[in-house]
């Protein structure tokens, strides 16, 4: 493990560096931002907690909280992992998973838990 | 750099295909050794040939050997051999990881197969529905062989996966845009992410099933609230994917091999393609037609009705397209050939039976009996093992620098036809009259003796049509005619280096401009200056490493200590892993 | 970057959409994992409200003491970013400053873990004793195993530094690690959610 940047041929460069020299991918937020990132976080989390107390959010308790960790999420894979700046191909092969996984998991709460609470046939 | 450990330590694409291709075929012939067994037992009415227990455990193991261990590695076999020649590149994109692919394979098809040595093979079905595989009604060691044997090929799945994704999207030549690439090497991306996205759903299905069994938990324990009707979804959630995963390298290879002996470029390719994404996506969407059973209610049975009569669409789409390749075609009929052909027509077959038991109220006949054996079988012996026959025979010439016979290729289709639809045929009489699947036995009453005979007779056709292909291998790798780089005229980057390649493939990377590079004069003659040539200086090529080998030991450790039930000794197996990988991190690619 | 335009010239080292093989890899290997993990969040919401015996989950979460160590892993998240920054930069002092920092937050959320599940234990919660148990402990014991190999390789990572050998052409390293990191992050984002909040 050299400190020089070694290209291989097959795509495995070290260094921020890409092969094909667009140059380095991977500053493209400054410390403030990542600190910024960092205070919104906290406070959507505690935004979280506090649904989770306030009797009066009861009703709409599980919209919110789950609107609220889906931006935290959102902001995690933006910011702090890029996908933002990054190319579309990162972001195809993660959304692949991503969608199936997140089908599946919709689809075995509707079979397990919302449609058993149904009797069609009377 | 020839001698043993010039192979435990290589990292080529190549031979890593090669070692892929012998695993397989190897496995290929214990299934079939199995399934004969089971065809003598099933040859007359209430025969005592084989015990009902050996005969749960050849009906799992067969079942478990032909997917796991023979169709999907030889589909790797081609994808290693094949895609990184197709796409223009000197090898994937981790060579080393790629290694580890493969040995973890190889250790896991003999770790699951080792459980004969102790009696104790699988005998659950290769569905291992639970609570059958539960402690209380399967005591034994032989769910624990099962489940720890499937979850290691998993791994080597997933990371052959990563790799092949990576490669295609990553290392194709310069001009070898998405939709200039061979269809094979299509399939093969399309296949790449069922495995990386399917695989991880029955992994944890499988991990729930060992937390059962070792430690106690209760995924499956219906007295505490477990439920095995979610062994069921998770497996099928995996399982329907799986098929694709089985067909689509077939359709890739056929999708190559039509063309080539039509001297037509593929009728529709950018259709054909997006047929095989879309198939691709909507195998996801189909799982619980295997479930129709099961009772899941009339809304999600009339879903899944639909989206399987979905599905049904792009298939047929391809079939089309293959038929208009053909049409007005200069057709060539060599083995590759015919046995793309039959593929065609058997699988069609297998493709409307499927049609049929899509429909729930008619399922519930055929669930379960010997018409869905009849119809996996079309699909999955005709439709993707034929095709990588095909394969076989395509490549062969590329790979070895030796033509094949082909007078001993068309013994060996033709046998192959009669013996396969003489074997499954009959199996759809057999079901429909109410011959039920995995039952050792039948009483004489039920009139289904003929039929089993006629599956018997056509079972052993088969199998020693399949020796013909092992002859003509064996003896055309050592005496066959010298094999030119083109043997077959065809279209592709494969055909443009020398046959077998150097092992750097491309003295210096291809610049493509149309899909069939070889059939344009010009563009051919630009290709093969390059591809032919000598290069001034070799390119670099990764260097050997064990590292893989070691890593693969630790992981087939740390799964095979589970079976202690001593919730620290995996950790020695980790502990080995963890020292392969260190070494292997620090260890440069390139010397 | 002169060496980068050197190699973009050179198709002995060309990649077909310019960019770096790991990272296209590891991406698609992040994908394969959402599966993994929504299997076992799935399994977890399928068994929801389904054990016959208690403890419940709401009998026994404790959710003040894991919004904090919530808070914890997402500020490892924070420290992991500003560690690639200082890789990046060149700066051995900021990379080991906030390489220790993840790793340390990243123990402290593992402590967390081990406090919570010896606790669940005292109280007679174990993975044998209802579907809730079984689930729960699986689920977040994989999370943890998750943690605890990036700690590893957090560590791993600060030696290197210590020892000089992490240059700014070597950040594509800290960056994969890092992508792993925040992906561990955004599974307990979810997990918090869907198993803690909402009960
Ligand atoms: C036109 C496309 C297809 C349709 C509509 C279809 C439909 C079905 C249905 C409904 C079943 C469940 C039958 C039952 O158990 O009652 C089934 C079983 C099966 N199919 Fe297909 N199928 C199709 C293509 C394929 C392909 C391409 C493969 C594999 C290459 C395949 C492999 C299997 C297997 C292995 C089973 C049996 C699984 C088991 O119970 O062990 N099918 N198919
Ligand atoms: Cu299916």
């Amino acid at each position: 493990m050299s400190t020089e940047a070694v290209a291989d041929g097959f795509g495995q460069a070290q260094g921020g560096a890409s092969p094909s020299g667009h140059g380095d991918h991977s500053g493209h937020a400054s410390p403030r931002t990542y600190w910024t990132i960092g205070g919104i976080l906290t406070l959507i989390t505690a935004m979280e907690v506090a649904a989770f107390y306030i009797p009066a959010m009861a009703p709409v308790l599980v919209p919110v909280l789950l609107v609220l960790s889906a931006t935290k999420f959102m902001l995690v894979i933006m910011f702090f992992m890029h996908l933002k700046f990054d190319s579309k191909v990162f972001s195809g092969v993660f959304l692949t998973g991503l969608v199936l996984a997140s089908f599946m998991t919709v689809a075995l709460i509707v079979l397990f838990q919302v449609l058993p609470k149904y009797d069609f046939m009377g | 750099m020839t001698g043993l450990w010039s192979w435990l330590t290589t990292v080529d694409h190549k031979r890593i295909g090669v070692m892929y291709f012998l695993t397989s075929f190897f496995f290929f012939f214990v299934g079939g050794l199995e399934a004969l067994l089971i065809r003598i037992q099933l040859m007359r009415p209430e025969n005592a040939f084989i015990s009902a227990e050996t005969y749960s455990q050849m009906f799992t193991m067969h079942g478990t050997t032909m997917v796991f261990l023979v169709a999907m590695p030889m589909a790797v076999a081609f994808f290693n051999y094949v895609v990184p020649l197709q796409i223009g590149a000197r090898d994937v994109a981790f060579p080393r990881l790629n290694a580890l692919s493969f040995w973890v394979f190889l250790f896991g098809g003999l770790f699951i197969n080792s459980s004969f040595l102790f009696g104790a093979a699988p005998n659950t079905s290769w569905v291992g529905y639970a609570n059958l595989t539960s402690l209380q009604f399967t005591p034994g060691r032989n769910v624990e062989f099962w489940l720890i044997g499937l979850s290691i090929l998993g791994i080597s799945s997933i990371l052959g996966g990563v790799n092949f994704i990576t490669t295609i999207i990553n290392l194709r030549a310069p001009g070898m845009k998405l939709l200039r690439m061979p269809l094979f090497s299509w399939m093969a991306l399309v296949t790449s992410f069922l495995l990386v996205t399917a695989i991880p759903v029955v992994a944890v299905a499988l991990i729930l099933l060992a937390f059962d069994r070792f430690f106690g938990a209760n995924f499956y324990e219906v007295t505490a609230g477990g439920d095995p009707i979610l062994w069921q979804h998770l497996f099928w959630l995996f399982g329907h994917p799986e098929v694709y995963i089985l067909i689509l390298p077939s359709f890739g290879i056929i999708s190559d091999v039509i063309p080539t002996f039509s001297r037509k470029p593929l009728f529709g390719y950018p259709v054909v393609v997006y047929a095989g994404i879309l198939i691709g996506f909507i195998g996801w969407g189909v799982w619980s037609h295997h479930m129709f059973t099961v009772g899941l209610g009339p809304i999600a049975d009339s879903f899944f009705v639909a989206s399987t009569m979905i599905i049904a669409i792009p298939t047929a789409i391809k079939i089309f397209n293959w038929l208009a390749t053909m049409w007005g075609g200069a057709l060539r009929f060599p083995p590759p050939m015919l046995f793309a052909v039959g593929v065609v027509a058997v699988f069609t077959v297998g493709g409307l039976s499927g049609i049929m038991h899509a429909s729930a109220p008619i399922d519930l006949q055929q669930h379960d009996s010997y018409f869905v054996v009849a119809h996996f079988h079309y699909v999955l012996v005709g439709g993707a093992l034929m095709g990588l026959f095909s394969g076989i025979y395509f490549w062969f010439p590329k790979v070895t620098g030796k033509l094949m016979s082909e007078s001993l290729g068309k013994w060996h289709f033709w046998t192959t036809m009669i013996g396969f639809n003489l074997t499954f045929f009959p199996m759809h009489f057999a079901g429909l009259f109410g011959m039920p699947r995995r039952t050792w036995t039948y009483q004489a009453e039920l009139n289904l003796e003929t039929w089993n005979q006629l599956s018997t007779v056509g079972a052993f056709i088969f199998g020693i049509s399949s020796l013909f292909l092992v002859w003509n291998l064996f003896r055309s790798w050592k005496k066959g005619e010298a094999a030119p780089a083109n043997p077959w005229d065809a279209a592709t980057l494969e055909w443009s280096i020398p046959s077998p390649p150097p092992h750097y493939n491309f003295p210096v990377l291809p610049k493509v401009r149309s899909r069939e590079p070889l059939w344009d004069e010009v563009e051919r003659a630009e290709v093969e200056a390059v591809t032919l040539s000598e290069p001034e200086h070799e390119p670099e090529m990764p260097s050997p490493s064990f590292w893989p080998l070691v890593v693969a030991l630790g992981v087939v450790l740390s799964w095979a200590l589970v079976m202690t039930g001593v919730w620290w000794a995996p950790l020695l197996g980790l502990a080995l892993t963890a020292f392969g990988i260190f070494s292997w991190a620090f260890q440069p690619a390139f010397r | 970057m002169a060496r980068a335009a050197v190699i973009a010239q050179d198709d002995h080292h060309y990649t077909s959409t310019g960019l770096s093989s790991w990272k296209v890899g590891f991406w698609t290997f992040i994908g394969s994992e959402c599966l993994l993990f929504a299997s076992l969040i799935s399994t977890y919401l399928v068994y929801k409200g389904r054990s016959v015996v208690g403890p419940y989950p709401e009998e026994i979460l404790n959710i003040p003491l894991t919004s904090v160590s919530t808070f914890v892993l997402l500020m490892s998240s924070l420290a992991m970013v500003l560690a690639l920054d200082g890789v990046q930069r060149g700066s051995r002092k900021l990379s080991l400053i906030w390489l220790g920092g993840v790793i340390l937050l990243g123990s402290a959320f593992l402590g967390f873990q081990a406090y919570e599940f010896t606790h669940f234990v005292h109280e007679g919660l174990t993975i044998g004793t209802n579907v809730f148990g079984s689930s729960f402990f699986v689920l977040t014991g994989f999370h943890g195993a998750h943690v605890t190999g990036g700690v590893i390789w957090m560590i791993t990572l600060w030696i290197m530094a210590a020892r000089g050998k992490l240059a700014p052409a070597d950040s594509l390293k800290v960056e994969i690690a890092g992508l792993y990191w925040h992906f561990v992050d955004i599974v307990w984002i979810v997990i918090f959610t869907l198993v803690y909040l909402i009960q």
